[in-house]
C-alpha cells in the first residue's frame, strides 16, 4: 500500500457523505412536478427489487438454501408479516435447507 | 389518511424497533467486510473507522479493494460516487419525506444514515418522516454495523459457516418485506417491482451489459424503471404519502 490509508478513509467517508446529504439539504420545497413525484415514489420499490434478484440467489452458500430462503420471504412478506419476522423467515430456511443440502 | 406518532420519544423508539432486523442483518454482512479487511492489510481500528464514518456495504468493498490495490486517490473518489449515487436518490425522495422546516443539522444526521435499508424502514413510514426515528433506526442499526465490522476484523472465524450463510439472506429478507406489502396494495407497484427485477436479471446476465458495475447497474434500473413507471402510471396527489 503506497498511499495513506486514513487518507483513502477521509475520501470515501466525504464522497460518500456529500451524495447523501446534498439533495436533503438543497430541496427543501416540496417538489409539485406530478412526473418527479410519481419518479421519486417509485424510486424505493424499484431500487431494492433490482437489487434482491437475482443477488439473493448468490448470497449464500448454495442457490438452492437461498432460493428456499426467497421463497419463504416471499410467502411472510405476502402475509404482512414484519421485518424481523421475514429476515429471520428467510434465514431459518437457508439453514434448514442447507442441514440437508451441504 | 394515517400518520406517524408526533411524539419523539415515540418515533425515537419506533426507530429502534425498526432498526433492530437491519442490525442483525448488517451484523453478518459486515462482519464478513471485517473479514475482508483484515486480510486485505488493514488494523482493526482502521476497518472499524471505515464502518463507522461509511455505512456502505458495496461502498466499503469497493473502497478495501481499491486500498489494497493501491489506487489513486481520485480513482477512490470515482469509485465511491458511482456505487454510492443511488444514496443520491433515495436522499431525494426523503426530501419530500421531511418536514419542509426541518434544520439542516436534523437534515445532515438524517443523510448520514442513508442507506438502502434504512431508507426503506423511513419512506413507508406514513406521513412525515420524524427525525427522532432516523436517530433511533440509524442508532441501532450503525451500532450493529460497526460492531459487526470489528468483531469480523478482529477475531475472523467465530461464526460457524453454515449461520454466516444463512444470515446472507437477511437483508435481502428485509427487502422483501419492504417491497411486498406495498405490491399488493398498489399493482402500479408491483409492476415496477417486477420490471426492476426482470431487468436486473437481463444486466445480470447477458453479455456486454453484464460487465456494468454492480453500482452502475442499481442507478440505471433505477432511474429507467422508475421514469417508465412514473409515465405509464403516475401518481395522483396524496397517494404519492406511500402510507398503508
Amino acid at each position: 500500500m503506497g498511499n495513506n490509508v486514513y487518507i483513502y478513509i477521509l475520501i470515501m467517508a466525504l464522497v460518500t457523505f456529500l451524495i447523501r446529504a446534498l439533495p436533503l439539504t438543497l430541496i427543501r420545497k416540496e417538489i409539485k412536478s406530478p412526473f418527479v413525484r410519481s419518479f421519486l415514489y417509485y424510486v424505493p420499490y424499484v431500487t431494492l427489487s433490482a437489487m434482491t434478484v437475482p443477488a439473493i440467489f448468490y448470497a449464500t452458500r448454495s442457490i438452492y438454501s437461498a432460493a428456499a430462503g426467497f421463497i419463504v420471504a416471499l410467502i411472510l412478506a405476502f402475509m404482512r408479516r414484519g421485518l424481523l419476522t421475514v429476515a429471520a423467515g428467510a434465514c431459518i430456511a437457508v439453514f434448514i435447507a442447507e442441514s440437508f443440502l451441504v | 389518511m394515517p400518520s406517524s406518532p408526533s411524539d419523539p420519544l415515540v418515533n425515537f423508539k419506533d426507530g429502534i424497533r425498526d432498526g433492530i432486523p437491519i442490525a442483525l442483518g448488517y451484523l453478518a454482512v459486515s462482519f464478513a467486510f471485517g473479514i475482508q479487511a483484515a486480510s486485505s492489510g488493514l488494523s482493526v481500528f482502521q476497518a472499524t473507522l471505515i464502518s463507522l464514518t461509511n455505512v456502505t456495504s458495496a461502498g466499503q468493498f469497493a473502497g478495501i479493494s481499491v486500498i489494497a490495490a493501491a489506487g489513486s486517490y481520485l480513482e477512490m473518489a470515482g469509485v465511491q460516487m458511482v456505487i454510492n449515487l443511488r444514496y443520491m436518490l433515495m436522499s431525494a425522495a426523503l426530501s419530500q419525506k421531511v418536514a419542509p422546516d426541518l434544520p439542516t443539522y436534523k437534515r445532515l444526521g438524517i443523510a448520514f444514515g442513508v442507506t438502502d435499508e434504512i431508507f426503506g424502514v423511513s419512506i413507508v413510514r406514513p406521513g412525515i418522516l420524524s427525525p427522532a426515528f432516523s436517530a433511533g433506526a440509524i442508532l441501532i442499526a450503525v451500532a450493529g454495523w460497526v460492531l459487526g465490522t470489528f468483531l469480523g476484523a478482529f477475531s475472523g472465524e467465530i461464526l460457524s459457516a453454515a449461520l454466516i450463510s444463512a444470515l446472507g439472506v437477511a437483508l435481502y429478507g428485509m427487502f422483501i418485506a419492504i417491497v411486498v406489502p406495498p405490491a399488493r396494495n398498489d399493482r402500479n407497484i408491483a409492476a415496477a417491482a417486477l420490471m426492476a427485477v426482470l431487468m436486473s436479471a437481463l444486466f445480470t446476465y447477458a453479455p456486454v451489459v453484464k460487465d456494468i458495475s454492480s453500482g452502475t447497474r442499481i442507478i440505471i434500473i433505477t432511474v429507467v424503471v422508475s421514469v417508465f413507471a412514473a409515465l405509464l402510471f403516475p401518481v395522483k396527489g396524496e397517494e404519492a404519502e406511500n402510507g398503508e
